[in-house]
């Protein structure tokens, strides 16, 4: 018997009776040609975060986004109404890309008053509105008002800055991300904005490594040493104490110990002198709880994992939290974003625990990521497709499923069965 | 020949791990922990761990936005022994285990 109560169904995930309980196919991670499905059907449909309000601070503020999986590229920027707008970033006279330094491929931030292309002079304002050529009159015709640049759908929920690359979202934000996510309109992100930010290089399809951060069924095993060896149990378990699905998002709480109240001897050296560590500060400002942070009523409550379809998940823990994107690049690789986000350091030692807190995310995602370099190569065999999810894996078994099913949704539009 | 200190004078005995260990920046601490021999780690390391959390406490004297170039100095000792920590407590190489190829990079980070 668990230590935690399971839905009355028995399992969590038999609670959710689509999901089934059989065997899953990760064949959806290993094929190109269920990338480009996936480009077309999840990349071009869903919301997409880019980034957070406080990353655009005055009127000019801008950063370009490149978005592989749309094989695009989008300038998000702060007009002088102080609205945030998304454009694709490409200027509408010869193409060229409007916004870049030395590479075209690297994404770039800054302010500015306006862009200007660097080919021909074009300028457009903070609104996309084109307003200047060099020598007008030599045009035919040239109506300025017709080549504004192209806009991008763009959102924001809570600070968090979304786009969406379908010419006509099928939903609006708030309907996409629905009263899960919602639930935490009013938890205050805004409040913390000191940020260390990461990115990484990844040998793995996007999915199988967001997989790894939606159960902690591997943490015994592969991040062993989040437990001093001393103290380390050989057969540790590891139980959530809530799960959740709703539409195609999904979230995990877990119970935490407040880490000062362990014995030392469970903790390291490192972790007990900056009183810091693997979950963070041990004390932290004191945080608005909202409702929508601990759905499962989990006490002592820890973390609660909310993963945001399709790419984007945000860890909160008591008064910070951990922000994860996974940008697909083709079938089995990924550019990795990660930050960890704090209320500003008032004193020193408090900058320290940040610090902690942050060289310790990287030792784990680095275990992760090396591993899951395996785990790619070993499922692009082909030989395994049926693999047994336990019900502590009830979230990588939605995500799959999520996966598949936009993924057929987009076809049958295309070919209509009996068409 | 006498070199000119860089630590505050209570810190004095770690003068001669300041040219090493004295880096400003994530990355050139990882690349130092990287790099390093797990012996030279462990001199650092067993030298400066009695004084830790004094070396916590003589920095955090000072706001965050007036700290002076000494205590800056020992500031970046505490975090390069942060990174080796996770060397010599946590997976004993410098490396964590099972990494494999994996990279990643701190793109920003607050100053100091």
């Amino acid at each position: 018997m668990g230590r935690w109560p399971k839905p009355a169904e028995g399992s969590w995930t038999e609670h959710y009776p689509e999901l089934g309980t059989g065997p899953v196919s990760f064949r959806d991670s290993t094929t190109p040609e269920f990338y480009e499905m996936e480009c077309e059907a999840i990349f071009k449909r869903a919301w997409l975060n880019v980034g957070r309000v406080e990353e655009l601070p005055r009127v000019g503020s801008f950063f370009t986004k490149e978005i592989d999986a749309a094989k695009t590229s989008v300038i998000v920027v702060k007009g002088k109404d102080e609205k945030i707008r998304a454009f694709y970033n490409i200027c509408r006279h010869r193409g060229n890309k409007l916004v870049w330094n030395d590479f075209p491929n690297e994404e770039v931030k800054g302010a500015c008053r306006q862009f200007t292309c660097k080919y021909h002079g074009w300028r457009y304002g903070l609104d996309g509105a084109l307003t200047f050529v060099q020598q007008p009159g030599e045009f035919f015709d040239l109506d300025n008002s017709e080549y504004g640049l192209s806009p991008v759908h763009c959102d924001a929920w809570n600070g968090f800055i979304f786009i969406n690359l379908d010419p006509e979202p099928r939903w609006s934000l708030r309907e996409f991300l629905g009263p899960m996510i919602t639930a935490l309109d009013d938890y205050p992100f805004g409040l913390m904005t000191e940020r260390y930010d990461f990115t990484a290089q990844n040998n793995s399809n996007w999915k199988i490594f967001a997989d790894a951060f939606q159960e902690y069924y591997h943490v015994p095993s592969l991040h062993s040493q989040q437990v001093p060896s001393e103290v380390r149990q050989p057969n540790a378990t590891f139980e959530c104490g809530h799960f959740q699905i709703d539409g195609p998002h999904r979230l995990v709480s877990t119970a935490g110990t407040r880490r000062w109240l362990l014995a030392p001897e469970y903790m390291y050296p490192v972790e007990r002198i900056t009183r810091s560590g693997l979950v963070g500060p041990w004390r932290t400002p004191e945080t608005h709880q909202s409702t929508g942070l601990n759905p499962g009523g989990i006490e002592p409550w820890g973390i609660t994992n909310f993963q945001i379809f399709p790419n984007l998940e945000i860890l909160i823990y008591h008064g910070w939290y951990l922000l994860y994107r996974y940008w697909p690049t083709s079938h089995n690789t990924h550019k990795f974003e990660a930050y960890n986000a704090f209320h500003p350091a008032r004193t020193v030692r408090e900058r320290i625990e940040h610090e902690v807190a942050s060289v310790v995310l990287k030792e784990f995602a680095l275990q992760d990521a090396g591993m899951l370099g395996g785990t790619q190569a070993a499922l692009e065999y082909g030989i395994v497709d049926d693999f047994p999810l336990s019900d502590q894996e009830i979230l990588v078994r939605h995500l799959h499923k999520v996966a598949v099913d936009w993924v057929e949704e987009y076809k049958s539009e295309r070919h209509p069965v009996g068409v | 020949m006498v070199t000119e200190a860089r630590l505050p004078s209570a810190f004095a005995e770690f003068e001669p791990f300041a040219e090493k260990w004295c880096l400003a920046t994530e990355a050139e601490r990882w690349e130092a922990r990287l790099t390093t021999a797990m012996p030279e780690i462990r001199q650092f390391y067993d030298a400066f761990a009695p004084r830790f959390e004094e070396a916590i406490d003589y920095c955090d004297k000072f706001p965050l936005d007036g700290v002076p170039d000494d205590a800056l100095n020992l500031l970046h000792l505490i975090y390069s022994m942060i990174m080796v920590s996770m060397a010599v407590e946590i997976f004993g190489t410098q490396k964590p285990t099972d990494s494999a190829d994996a990279v990643m990079h701190r793109v920003s980070a607050p100053v100091p």
